[in-house]
């Protein structure tokens, strides 16, 4: 059921002439739901600037949300859920800031109003308070995203050990785009440093099945082809064994138990005394 | 079975993240040893990576067993993909059509103590691993 442009500009005409009241239980009900997380001062701003919005739609002669004089409500509505979204709000808590004017214009309405009427007015707000949701939806996703490429960039730092030897501690899953990514960092730290040696960190790595395996062995693969040697460390007993089920093979590749015998034997294999 | 199994979809890489999560919580719960938990973890990373690799998706059920004398962990991998057409090969080490090791299916058997596998071409893959508590 859509607003008729008749009862649309009734309502605006509404909306205006009670501001005050309106507002105020409007912000009521929100400060409700939202258990003080928000300052009254903030929520009134907020609710008086959609009441604007709501009111100019709606003389806009607006029918639902997609109209060009609800372009402003949009704006407010999108940035409202933004702003939620980014404070740690639920999609709930977000919806009813919206939600909430319908138990308002209810409180406000006289008498003589038609159901149909209100019912109209109410898909209006059902409209917004579902555009309110999609765009809180799609900032959550926006931070999601955000983060994950964020951790991306985090768990695959390349370091320099000592002079001529880099390490990649490798930390969590080991998927296909993680693996692309330690593989990149580590070839162009090859370059960048000169080093001959590189050593591959699986400590922080849970499980090393073949997929994992497949990965170091291709990196390990690149590596040599730029003329560096690459050594695995970390090699916990529990691993060790189950890599002898499955059956991989690292070949001619040294492994050992720990990162420090790795640089040892590094060290051992390019005479550096270790004091 | 007995005890509470739980049922996760499988159809992205995150989802073998996650039945590698859940085969981890259940090892710990029955108390398998370190050694066997990890076998148990990489087993069913390989065989959730083969249901979403080859099977196209499906699902995965694990839950704790119990047989009077000892406790364990069981697991069943179902898809509806194209199913396994000669299974003498696809138990062969490095034999593989995914350019992968060729290791996954062979390998996953060697580290449970239990493998049974339900395959018909066309109508999709079962396997049911069982790891004991030593």
């Amino acid at each position: 059921m859509t607003l008729s442009a008749d009862e649309a500009a009734r309502f605006a005409a509404l909306l205006e002439e009670h501001e005050d009241t309106l507002v105020a239980a409007w912000t009521d009900r929100v400060a409700t739901s939202l258990r003080g997380r928000l300052s009254q001062a903030e929520l009134r701003r907020q609710t008086s600037e959609l009441r604007r919005g709501f009111q100019q739609a709606l003389s806009g002669a607006a029918q639902d949300l997609s109209a060009e004089s609800a372009a402003e409500l949009r704006a407010q509505l999108s940035e409202l859920s933004t702003n939620r979204a980014r404070q740690g709000f639920s999609a709930t808590e977000t919806a009813v800031s919206v939600i909430a004017l319908k138990d308002a214009v209810l409180g406000i309405l006289g008498d003589g109003a038609s159901l149909r009427d209100y019912v109209a007015f109410s898909s209006f707000v059902d409209e917004a308070a579902l555009f309110t949701f999609d765009s809180y939806v799609r900032v959550r996703e926006e931070l999601i995203a955000d983060q994950a490429e964020q951790l991306l960039e985090l768990s695959t730092p390349v370091v320099k050990l000592w002079e001529g030897v880099v390490a990649v501690p490798l930390v969590g899953t080991l998927d296909s785009a993680r693996a692309q990514v330690v593989m990149e960092r580590l070839l162009q730290t090859l370059v960048d440093t000169g080093s001959p040696y590189a050593i591959i960190d699986i400590t922080g790595v849970p499980a090393v099945d073949t997929q994992v395996a497949q990965h170091i062995l291709k990196t390990v693969v690149a590596a040599r082809l730029m003329g560096a040697d690459c050594i695995i460390s970390g090699i916990r007993p529990q691993i060790a064994q189950t890599i002898v089920a499955l059956g991989i093979e690292f070949g001619d590749i040294a492994t050992k138990a720990s990162l420090a015998d790795a640089l040892r034997y590094v060290l051992a294999r390019t005479n550096k005394k270790v004091r | 079975m007995n005890g509470e199994s739980q049922r996760i979809e499988v159809t992205t890489d995150q989802d073998v993240v996650r039945v590698r999560q859940l085969v981890r919580t259940l090892a710990v719960a029955v108390k398998l040893s370190l050694v066997d938990q990890t076998k148990v973890v990489t087993a069913a990373s390989e065989l959730a990576r083969n249901t979403l690799v080859y099977g196209g998706g499906g699902s995965v059920e694990a839950g704790p067993v119990d047989n009077g004398r000892r406790k364990g962990i069981r697991i069943t991998f179902a898809d509806q993909g194209p199913g396994i057409a000669d299974l003498d090969m696809a138990f062969t080490d490095g034999y593989t059509t995914g350019g992968g090791l060729g290791l996954g299916l062979s390998g996953a058997r060697r580290l449970v103590d239990e493998f049974d596998i339900a395959t018909a071409v066309g109508e999709g893959t079962s396997i049911t691993v069982t790891k004991w508590c030593r």
